[in-house]
């Protein structure tokens, strides 16, 4: 056939900007709400009432605090690597959302369908660790050189450990495809043969997206606002778009990993008529509840009890169940085909 | 062995997340400030005023003694003989921004005259705004006179 410059190019092109257009604005607007909604929980946790002013129950106060801060004057340290020192919000921005092109939201609901997404899904959750460190770099300030720091040895110490979650998944499914380790959990979802690698793989994704209690990074009450101190208006909200985007990225992994994605909770009429589409989502709004009820409840580790449970605690336990896990699947000739 | 299932099942973190999961739907303390305002104690030393009798005569006496008490020196005065030769202040400022409302002027005044009112909500847009004269503390005292009156009356048996 011969090429033709329309068909080839322009329309295709124009297929995957909508595609990408249909994932990335959804996600930005639920991190908005999922900002709004995190301010509401820890309100009422602390018996206060929570944003309540800017439209009903206050549902558009992180639109307004957007638009505050992007018509905020940007400013950029005189004694920073500037190239770096605005490169570096994009590429957290950028990363946080590069993952989502992988996120199986439904049968066949899936950006690209590629068979090592798990893999693709780890690399890129694992690469945002680059936008912090660049960021404390070229603030050339103490604050935020310490964040990245603590951030970077943080991230890779956990890394090990959700490596470790992932692999126990894998050997149980047999494949990296997102979709295939959906379908996998037909009969169950991992989250009960599997609970203490789900509730490590949790606790692993609060220390990854830096929440508390392992909020290090950017803890207020020692380093300001850890590597993000020296950001300012339009940059300082890709940082926290980066962070928020992330923090929903980390729980549909969690929710594809170990609550079967877009499968109702029983296979039976009423559950089964919602669309997957939907239950994908409240599976994901449960887990930032955790999230966030979870930084309500704990204060935060210190650093070297959080190297400790990361290195002594977690990184054995989750080595140990790999061997179990494998083992057992041997013994008893479960291994999928 | 109990601590070790103990700190493996989570107990504690799970007690923790219980506690706070309660609180959500407990009653909140919040009060929707400029809506809904929190009780006030009749001591309250809020905003300066000059209080006038109720023939309308000035109660100053110009003796200045909370000019002298003042810890601050928050207070000038000025103060010449009246034509019917009753001694009043010719000039009564307060800067508002050294004030530390300790309440020492309304402690020392002999007359009731100088009092810390009820009134907290005073903010200005500029700090020129804040020192006050005498027209403007004599002005407060007319417009607060009731709230002021009546918790001075409800504080008597403690002055």
């Amino acid at each position: 056939m011969k090429f033709s410059f329309l068909y080839d190019i322009i329309i295709p092109g124009l297929i995957i900007t909508a595609q990408i257009l249909a994932v990335v604005l959804p996600v930005l607007i639920s991190v908005a709400f999922l900002v709004y909604a995190e301010r509401k929980v820890l309100a009422l946790i602390q018996l206060r009432k929570g944003p309540n002013i800017v439209g009903p129950f206050g549902i558009l106060q992180s639109f307004a605090d957007a638009l505050k801060l992007i018509t905020k004057e940007n400013i950029i340290p005189s004694g920073s690597n500037k190239v770096v020192f605005i490169l570096a919000p994009i590429i957290t921005m950028v990363l946080s959302l590069a993952g989502w092109a992988v996120i199986p939201f439904a049968p066949g609901w899936v950006v690209s369908d590629i068979n090592v997404g798990i893999m693709y899904l780890f690399a890129v959750s694992s690469l945002g660790v680059y936008g912090i460190i660049m960021a404390g770099w070229a603030s050339n300030s103490q604050y935020p050189f310490l964040g990245a720091l603590r951030s970077a040895a943080q991230m890779v110490s956990y890394e090990v450990s959700i490596g470790f979650v992932i692999i126990t998944v894998l050997l149980c499914v047999g494949s990296l495809n997102l979709s295939k380790i959906v379908m996998a959990q037909q009969t169950v979802w991992f989250a009960i043969p599997l609970l203490p690698m789900f509730i490590i793989f949790f606790i692993s994704a609060l220390a990854e997206t830096n929440r508390l209690p392992f909020d290090l990074p950017e803890d207020e009450s020692t380093l300001v606002a850890g590597f993000f101190t020296e950001y300012s208006s339009a940059s300082f909200v890709l940082f926290f778009l980066g962070e928020y985007a992330s923090m929903i990225l980390m729980s549909s992994m969690t929710v594809i990993l170990f609550l079967g994605g877009w499968l109702p909770p029983f296979d039976i009429f009423p559950f089964n008529a919602i669309p997957g589409v939907i239950w994908f989502t409240i599976k994901i709004i449960f887990i930032l509840f955790l999230f966030i009820w979870v930084r309500g409840t704990f204060p935060r580790y210190r650093y070297d009890q959080l190297m400790r449970l990361g290195w002594k605690v977690f990184l054995p336990f989750s080595l140990f169940w790999v061997v179990a896990t494998s083992g057992f699947l041997v013994y008893f000739d479960m291994l999928p085909k | 062995m109990y601590k070790i299932i103990k700190s493996f099942t989570l107990f504690e973190l799970l007690q923790g997340l219980y506690l706070t999961f309660k609180y959500i739907f407990k009653a909140k303390v919040t009060i929707n400030y400029p809506h809904e305002k929190g009780p006030l104690s009749p001591r309250f030393r809020g905003e300066h005023a000059l209080r006038r009798y109720p023939s309308g005569e000035e109660r100053c006496i110009a003796c200045k003694l909370c000019e002298a008490v003042c810890p601050a020196q928050a207070i000038t005065i000025e103060a010449e003989p009246r034509d019917d030769g009753s001694r009043r202040t010719t000039r009564y400022d307060i800067d508002m921004t050294k004030c530390i409302y300790c309440g020492l002027c309304q402690e020392s005044c002999p007359v009731d005259a100088i009092v810390e009112g009820p009134n907290f909500e005073f903010a200005t847009e500029t700090r020129e705004e804040l020192i006050y004269n005498k027209d403007k503390l004599l002005e407060n005292g007319d417009r607060w006179e009731q709230e002021i009156a009546q918790n001075i009356y409800l504080d008597r048996d403690y002055r």
